[in-house]
């Protein structure tokens, strides 16, 4: 039964042979955040599988996604009020990505119409940040922007209009860089074909940013061991304190 | 060499965050004071989170009282009674503080009330130092209508249930270091202050303490809550970064020591007048900011 079903539904695929296959590769799997780490720059590269094996004289276009985990946020917006600026008003989105960066062969606009771009969230006009509270559609593209912007300039979201390069249009590649503050998680990388303003080729790969070592020990810790933690943070100072005061009054002795 | 700080999630440049730390110790050694309204709004400006830089702050001011309370003890310059009292509110009052912590978090006001108690504090304080300093340097002369102050304050002294506190050499009723403390700890909560130029100027101005076991005192006081508060911090915002205190105190508890070294050799007026300007320059540098139209409108709060 369950093999039947398969055949009917890879023939058609097999016997068609007219859309191309996307063999994606990224140069590490897990990001491993460490005592050093200052950010990380991950090469995502792969090769397109043309059916017959030959590109065609037009070869289509490739675009690259690296998204973050999803984190509920609630963005917080400042006015001046009696003379201070102090937060104002607020709204919440229920799916902001903590890392966004798109890197396309040629800006995403000159190669898929809006529907398209909004459906496969390529692009940052077009993430899904599910704002939640059922504000005003103008007060929510208001604070969709401050927040775009505001990632946009600490690096957490980043669009690359050429950011990808194709060689002998077979072979795609292109270099995205983690800036050291992104979330935790797992990351997806997801990779789209696209010719004649339609996708026709997508494949996907998992990246894990976690911390290592001693950082995840540290995070760790803090997190479960909570009361061990404050009592290690309260001793260090004493001792670092005492072992100051002895040492200074045995010079001055 | 960059530092990758695990609860902060950033990294940040370790030498620089080290001889911040000694630049505070130095003058925490220096005037006596915990250094947390430096150290605190220092960190903040660097771009360490708000919630984390008060954390982290409180443990440079334990570590940077330790070296003091370890002078004073061998002085008998503590009034142990009096310091348990003032610590038994102190503690009472970080645990308010904490609550009043979360509130103003989720209402999104933390960093307003932040930045508007340090003005109104530091403000009013430096004015008064300066104002004291000139005084004592011959700058300014005093007004003909200042009276002498009396000793004891008269609401001070008018609070019921008197208990002797033999060291101090007073009279008084348990409720007003209680109270002290109780502000202190809120403060040190809230703003990653020790609180030591609140609580110097309240014993000597509010209850009349013998001047030889003032600074012993608040600084028992300031060692027994600030290490509360770390931990009080660590057990409900979990905002404690361990590196970045390592951080700080390698640089503050040896800046301590050679501040107290400086002490010696300049002239105790002159330290007052400096302190004083340097409480005043934090001060219009808060007051700028939350006035100035600031670089980010918009923030955002993890849920």
């Amino acid at each position: 039964m369950w093999r039947a079903l398969l055949l009917f539904t890879l023939v058609p695929l097999l016997l068609a042979q007219a859309s191309p296959k996307l063999v994606p590769d990224i140069s590490s799997r897990s990001v491993e955040i460490q005592y050093s780490f200052t950010g990380a720059e991950l090469l995502l590269f792969g090769a397109i599988l043309y059916p017959g094996g030959r590109p065609p004289r037009r070869p289509p276009d490739v675009v690259v996604v690296l998204k973050g985990p999803v984190q509920p946020i609630t963005v917080r917006e400042k006015q001046k009020i009696a003379g201070i600026w102090m937060n104002a008003d607020s709204n919440r989105f229920r799916s902001a990505p903590g890392f966004y960066a798109v890197a396309s062969s040629r800006p995403i606009d000159e190669l898929v119409d809006e529907r398209t771009a909004a459906i496969y969230e390529l692009g940052l006009q077009n993430l899904q940040l599910s704002p939640g509270g059922g504000a005003q559609p103008d007060k929510e593209r208001r604070f969709e922007a401050g927040l775009l912007d505001l990632r946009r300039r600490q690096g957490l979201y980043v669009e690359d209009p050429d950011g990808v390069e194709i060689s002998e249009g077979v072979l795609y590649r292109a270099r995205i860089f983690i800036p050291s503050q992104v979330p935790v998680g797992t990351f997806t990388a997801e990779t789209f074909l696209i010719d004649r303003g339609k996708v026709i080729a997508a494949a996907t790969k998992e990246i894990t940013v976690d911390k290592s070592g001693f950082e995840r020990f540290v995070a760790e810790s803090a997190d479960r061991y909570s009361l061990l933690y404050g009592l290690v943070a309260v001793i260090l100072p004493l001792l670092l304190g005492w072992a100051a005061a002895e040492l200074f009054r045995r010079r001055g002795a | 060499m960059d530092i990758y700080l695990p609860i902060a999630g950033m990294s940040v440049n370790a030498p620089l965050i080290v001889v911040l730390g000694l630049l505070v110790g130095i003058l925490s050694g220096m005037f006596g004071v915990g250094g947390g309204f430096l150290t605190t709004p220092l960190l903040i400006f660097y771009g360490i989170p708000p919630s984390v830089a008060v954390a982290s702050a409180t443990t440079q001011i334990t570590g940077s009282s330790v070296s003091g309370v370890l002078a004073h003890m061998r002085r008998g310059g503590v009034d142990l009674r009096m310091g348990a009292v003032m610590i038994a509110g102190g503690l009472g009052g970080s645990l308010a503080g904490a609550g009043l912590f979360r509130l103003l978090q989720s209402s999104g006001q933390i960093d307003t009330v932040i930045g508007l108690l340090y003005v109104l504090l530091l403000g009013s304080i430096g004015v008064l130092m300066l104002r004291d300093a000139a005084l004592a340097l011959g700058w300014i002369e005093p007004s003909a209508s200042a009276s002498p102050r009396p000793r004891h304050n008269r609401w001070v002294a008018g609070l019921p249930l008197r208990w002797r506190f033999y060291a101090s050499g007073l009279y008084l009723s348990p409720i007003a270091p209680l109270a002290l403390g109780f502000v202190a700890g809120i403060l040190t909560v809230l703003l990653g202050i020790g609180g030591g130029f609140i609580l110097v100027p309240a014993m000597i101005y509010l209850f009349g303490m013998a001047a030889r076991v003032v600074v012993g005192t608040s600084l028992v006081m300031i060692l027994a809550v600030s290490a509360a508060t770390t931990m009080i911090h660590a057990l409900t915002t979990e905002a404690v970064d361990i590196v970045l205190a390592a951080l700080l105190l390698v640089g503050g508890v040896i800046g301590a020591q050679y501040g107290a070294l400086l002490t010696t050799r300049l002239k105790p007026d002159l330290l007052r007048l400096s302190l004083a300007v340097i409480i005043i320059l934090v001060a219009l540098r808060m007051a700028f900011g939350l006035t100035y139209r600031p670089d980010e409108i918009f923030s955002i709060e993890y849920l």
